[in-house]
C-alpha cells in the first residue's frame, strides 16, 4: 500500500465525507446507501491515519449496524406503516384508551419491514461516512486547524481528547490495584475506593499538564485588545453555526429549502471574515498549517460531484430522481440511478489522489 | 544565567520552609545536578527558575529569582517560555498532542515563529535527539526513553538558554537513560545550554556534572565541584563511597576516573573473595512454566520460566517494555494469563478467590498510590488489617518494622516516596503471603531510603519468605538480590547468580563492579567488610 499523504487539508476529507452523507441522506435505494458505504469505506481503509482514530470506521460501522438493528426492532414492536403483504403477526397488548394511537405487536408487513431496514440503513450509511471522515483526517487536526481566534477552546478539546484515554488508562490500573486488596469492595465503599485514586491522579495530571503547558507558553499574551478578540469568537460561533444549521438543512430533505445551502453560505461567509480579522492576531503560528492545495480541493470536489448530482437530479425530476427513492408500497426490488451512482463513484478518486508523491 | 538572591520558599500549612536562604549563581554553559534527599527541595527549586513556584504550586517565595536577566516576579512562566525550558518529572503527562513533530513545534507556535524556522528547527532537534525513526508514530506508542527525549525536544525547539529537567532518568532502563544523557551531554558541549538537572540516580548523571547543587535538609545549599560536594552528602553514587572507602581525595565521580586511581585497591582486593551469593535453601514457593501474556495481538511476555525458592531475593531486569510488569502480575494472578501454569505453593493463584489470593502472594505495584484510597495512614492499616482477618494492628507493626514513625493522622498523599512505599508493602505483608512481587519499587527513592528497603526485603528473604523485584536500578539489585533473571521480548534471556548475570554485562554492572573489574565485587559493603578483614 502507498503511503497516504498526510499533509492534505482534514477540512477537505471532512467536505468529501460529508458530501456523502448528503447523498445518503437524500436516497433511500439500499443499492446507492450500499455504494455509498463502499466507497467510503474503501477510501477510509486505504488512507486512514496510523493513530488510534485510524480505527474510527470499525467503530462506526459498528454503530450503524446497532441503528439497524434497533430500528428493526422498534418497528416490529410498535409497527408503522402496514401493507398487503403480511409476514406473520404479533401478539398484540391491548393499551388504554388515552395510549390508542400507539400499537404494541400485531401484524408486521413485508413493506414495514423493508421500509424500516432502508431508513436504517441510510442511517447507518451516514455513519459510516463520518467514522470514514475520523479515520482519514484525526478530528484533533481538523481542530488544530481551527481559526487563531478559537485556539484557547480548540487546545482545550485537544487535551481533553488527550486525556480521556488516560483516565481511562488510570482506572483499569486502580482496578486492577483494588484486586490486590481482597475482595472488591461494594456499594459506596467501591465508589470512594474507585474514585479517590482516578480523581486523585487526574486532578494531579491536569494540575502537571497546566504547568507544562504553561512553561511552553501557553496563553501569552499578544497586543490585542480585549473587544477585538471578543469581536472575532463571536464571528467565528456564529459561522460555524451557520455552516452546521446549513449543513443539517441538506441533509434533511425535509427541511425548509432557506436552511440549506443559504444558511450554509452565510455561515462561510462570517467564518471567512473571522478567520481575515483573527489574521491580524499574530502572536500565534502554526506548525505544518494544513493548506487547501490542490489535492486537497480536488478530494473535496471528489465527494462534492455525488452530492451536487444527487441534489441537481431531484431537483429537476430526471428519469432517475425516482429510483432514488425506494419504493415500498408496491414492494418493487430498486433500480440503480446510473447517473448518481456514476457521481457517487467519483469519490474514489482520493484514492489516486492522496498517493504520496 | 540562573541567579538566586536569598530565596525561601514555604508551602501553605508546612511546619518549615522548604528552602531557605538560597543564595546561589549558575553560570552559563553549565551542567548542574541538584542533589538531596527526598522532600530537599529539588523540585521546588528547579521549578522556581521558571516561576512554575509559587505561582503553580501555592505557598510564598520570598527573595528574587532572576535567570537570563528576567526576574520571576515580574515575569509569568510563558513569558519565560523562550529562555526557559522545563521537561517534568512524567513527561507523558506534559505531552498535549499525540504526534512528536506537533509536540516539538508546540513551543514555537505559542512564540509565534514563523512557519519555515519551525520546520527547520523540528528537523534539526529530530536529528540532535534521534527522532527520526519515529517521527511519525503516535506519542502513546513510544518507548519510556523515546518519550522522554521527545519532551527535553519539545523544550529545545524554542531555543532557550536554560534547560531545566526533573528525573530525566528515572523511569527508564540503563540503556535509555544512557542515549538521554548522551543528547544532554551535547546540548550543553554543542549549544553551550544551561541545564538544571535534579535526579535520584546519581551514579547515570553525576559523571556528566559541571557543577553539583546539594540542597542539605534544613541547611544552606552547597554548591560546588561534584567529586567535593558529593563526598560530604548523605546521598552520593557508589564510585564516591568507594573512593571515601579507599581515601581517594577529592572523590572521583565518573568510572573511568575511579579505576585511573583503583589499582592499588585492587591488588589489596586480591586475595579476597567476593561474598558468594547465599545458595537457596528453602523449597520451591513459586514455579511458572511458559507463561504467555497477550496484550489484543501482542505478546508482552512469550514464555517466561521462572522458580524461586523460599529465602530467594530474584531480580527481574530487561528494557522498558520487556514484558517485567506483566510477568509480575500474571505471576501474582490478578492479570491476565494466555498460556503456561503458575504455581503458589502448589495452587495456581489465578484460579483463588482475590482475597485467598493475596495470603498466598503478595503484590506491590508501580504506582503504589494506587492500592491507597483511604484519609489517613491509621484508617489504611485498620482497613488492611479488616480485609486480611488480621489481628488489629498487624499492618501498623510490619509499617513500623519498615518505616518508623509514620504518624497515624498522616494522610497517605503527604508521605514521602519511601514512606508511601513501606505503607504499600505493609498492606501487601499483612495477609502473610510467602510470596512477595514487587514492581520497580525505588523510583523516587533516595540512597538512604534504598538501603533501609534492601535491608527489609533481606529480612524478609532471612524468614523465609521468596522475593521477586522487577528493577532498572542496577546498584540496588546489586545490593539486594541473590539471583538475576533478564526478561527481553517476553523472553528469560540469562537466569543466574546476580554475580555471574551483573558482571557478563556492561549494561547492568554497578559501578563498584566497573571499577574493580575484572575482580568480581557488587558494593561498596562487600568490599568495606574484606578491607577490614585483610
Amino acid at each position: 500500500m502507498a503511503e497516504t499523504r498526510r499533509d492534505l487539508h482534514p477540512g477537505a476529507w471532512w467536505v468529501w465525507a460529508l458530501c456523502l452523507a448528503v447523498v445518503a441522506g437524500r436516497t433511500t435505494n439500499p443499492l446507492l446507501l450500499l455504494l455509498v458505504i463502499g466507497v467510503a469505506s474503501r477510501v477510509a481503509v486505504s488512507c486512514r491515519t496510523p493513530g488510534p482514530w485510524g480505527a474510527a470506521l470499525r467503530m462506526f460501522l459498528v454503530m450503524g449496524l446497532a441503528v439497524l438493528g434497533i430500528r428493526l426492532v422498534f418497528h416490529l414492536l410498535l409497527g408503522g406503516v402496514g401493507g398487503p403483504t403480511v409476514l406473520f403477526t404479533l401478539p398484540e397488548i391491548p393499551l388504554p384508551q388515552w395510549a390508542a394511537s400507539i400499537r404494541l405487536g400485531g401484524p408486521v408487513s413485508a413493506e414495514g419491514v423493508v421500509q424500516a431496514l432502508s431508513f436504517g440503513l441510510q442511517l447507518a450509511t451516514m455513519l459510516c461516512c463520518v467514522g470514514a471522515a475520523n479515520a482519514v483526517a484525526d478530528p484533533r487536526r481538523l481542530l488544530r486547524s481551527l481559526p487563531a481566534a478559537l485556539y484557547e477552546i480548540s487546545v482545550a478539546v485537544v487535551v481533553g481528547l488527550t486525556l480521556a484515554p488516560q483516565l481511562a488508562a488510570s482506572a483499569r490500573a486502580v482496578r486492577r490495584a483494588r484486586a490486590l486488596r481482597g475482595e472488591p469492595v461494594r456499594g459506596r465503599a467501591a465508589i470512594r475506593s474507585l474514585l479517590v485514586p482516578v480523581l486523585e491522579e487526574a486532578f494531579e495530571r491536569s494540575l502537571q499538564l497546566a504547568a507544562t503547558m504553561d512553561a511552553r507558553g501557553y496563553g501569552r499574551s499578544g497586543d490585542v485588545s480585549p473587544g477585538h478578540r471578543r469581536l472575532t469568537s463571536a464571528l467565528v460561533l456564529a459561522g460555524l453555526l451557520g455552516l452546521a444549521v446549513g449543513g443539517y438543512g441538506l441533509l434533511d430533505a425535509t427541511a425548509p429549502a432557506v436552511l440549506g445551502l443559504p444558511v450554509l453560505l452565510a455561515g462561510a461567509l462570517l467564518s471567512v471574515a473571522a478567520l481575515r480579522l483573527s489574521a491580524r492576531r499574530v502572536t500565534r503560528s502554526r506548525y505544518r498549517r494544513p493548506r487547501w492545495d490542490p489535492a486537497s480541493v480536488a478530494v473535496a470536489l471528489s465527494g462534492a460531484v455525488g452530492a451536487v448530482v444527487v441534489l441537481a437530479v431531484q431537483a429537476l425530476g430526471t428519469a432517475d430522481a425516482g429510483a432514488l427513492v425506494l419504493s415500498t408500497v408496491p414492494l418493487k426490488a430498486p433500480a440503480l440511478p446510473v447517473v448518481p451512482a456514476l457521481a457517487v463513484l467519483v469519490g474514489l478518486a482520493p484514492l489516486a489522489l492522496a498517493r504520496a508523491r | 544565567m540562573i541567579r538566586f538572591e536569598d530565596v525561601s520558599v514555604r508551602y501553605d500549612g508546612a511546619e518549615r520552609p522548604v528552602l531557605s536562604g538560597v543564595d546561589l549563581h549558575v553560570p552559563e554553559g553549565e551542567l548542574c545536578l541538584v542533589v538531596g534527599s527526598t522532600g530537599a527541595g529539588k523540585s521546588t527549586l528547579l521549578r522556581a527558575v521558571n516561576g512554575l513556584v509559587p505561582r503553580f504550586t501555592g505557598g510564598t517565595l520570598s527573595g528574587r529569582v532572576v535567570v537570563a536577566g528576567r526576574a520571576t516576579e515580574d515575569f509569568p512562566p510563558r513569558e519565560l517560555a523562550d529562555v526557559v525550558g522545563y521537561v517534568g518529572q512524567d513527561p507523558l503527562a506534559g505531552f498535549v498532542s499525540d504526534s512528536v513533530e506537533e509536540e516539538l513545534a508546540y513551543v514555537m507556535e505559542s512564540l509565534g515563529l514563523p512557519e519555515s524556522v519551525m520546520r527547520t528547527r523540528v528537523e534539526e532537534t529530530l536529528d540532535l535527539l534521534g527522532l527520526v525513526p519515529v517521527r511519525d508514530q503516535p506519542l502513546s506508542t513510544l518507548s519510556g526513553g523515546q518519550q522522554q527525549r521527545v519532551a527535553i525536544g519539545a523544550a529545545l525547539t524554542a531555543h532557550p538558554r536554560v534547560l531545566l529537567l526533573d528525573e530525566p532518568t528515572s523511569a527508564l532502563d540503563p540503556g535509555a537513560a544512557e542515549e538521554v544523557l548522551a543528547a544532554l551531554h551535547r546540548l550543553v558541549h554543542d549549544l553551550g545550554m544551561t541545564v538544571l538537572v535534579a535526579e535520584h540516580r546519581l551514579e547515570r548523571v553525576a559523571q556528566y556534572a559541571d557543577q553539583v547543587l546539594w540542597l542539605p535538609t534544613g541547611g544552606p545549599p552547597v554548591l560546588g565541584d561534584p567529586g567535593e560536594v558529593l563526598g560530604q552528602a548523605p546521598v552520593a553514587p557508589p564510585v564516591v563511597r568507594l573512593a571515601q572507602l579507599a581515601g581517594w581525595s577529592p572523590p572521583p565521580v565518573s568510572v573511568r576516573d575511579a579505576r585511573r586511581l583503583a589499582a592499588p585497591l585492587r591488588a589489596r582486593l586480591a586475595d579476597a573473595v567476593p561474598p558468594a551469593p547465599r545458595p537457596s535453601r528453602g523449597d520451591v514457593l513459586l514455579r511458572a512454566a511458559g507463561v504467555q501474556v497477550r496484550y489484543g495481538a501482542t505478546l508482552a511476555v512469550r514464555a517466561a520460566d521462572l522458580a524461586v525458592s523460599s529465602g530467594e531475593l530474584v531480580a527481574l531486569m530487561g528494557r522498558n517494555g520487556s514484558g517485567k510488569s506483566s510477568l509480575l502480575w500474571a505471576l501474582q494472578g490478578t492479570g491476565r494469563r494466555a498460556g503456561g501454569t503458575v504455581a503458589v505453593e502448589g495452587v495456581d493463584p489465578a484460579t483463588l478467590r482475590p482475597v485467598d489470593r493475596r495470603e498466598r502472594v503478595g503484590l506491590v505495584p508501580q504506582q503504589p498510590a494506587d492500592l491507597l484510597y483511604l484519609h489517613s495512614v491509621g484508617a489504611e492499616c485498620a482497613q488492611s488489617d479488616a480485609e486480611s482477618g488480621a489481628a488489629p494492628g498487624t499492618c501498623r507493626a510490619h509499617l513500623d518494622a519498615l518505616a518508623p514513625g509514620v504518624p497515624d493522622e498522616r494522610h497517605p498523599r503527604d508521605l514521602s516516596e519511601g514512606q508511601r512505599l513501606a505503607l504499600v508493602l505493609a498492606v501487601a505483608l499483612t495477609p502473610a503471603p510467602r510470596v512477595l512481587l514487587l514492581d520497580e519499587p525505588t523510583r523516587g527513592l533516595d540512597y538512604p531510603a534504598k538501603s533501609r528497603l534492601a535491608d527489609a526485603l533481606r529480612r524478609l528473604t532471612a524468614a523465609g519468605h521468596a522475593v521477586v523485584v522487577a528493577s532498572h536500578d542496577v546498584e540496588f539489585v546489586a545490593e539486594c538480590a541473590s539471583r538475576v533473571v533478564v526478561l527481553a521480548d517476553g523472553e528469560v534471556v540469562a537466569d543466574g547468580p546476580v554475580l555471574d548475570v551483573v558482571t557478563a554485562s556492561p549494561v547492568f554492572a554497578p559501578q563498584v563492579a566497573k571499577v574493580l573489574a575484572p575482580l568480581r565485587w557488587l558494593t561498596v559493603a562487600a568490599v568495606a567488610d574484606a578491607l577490614e578483614a585483610v
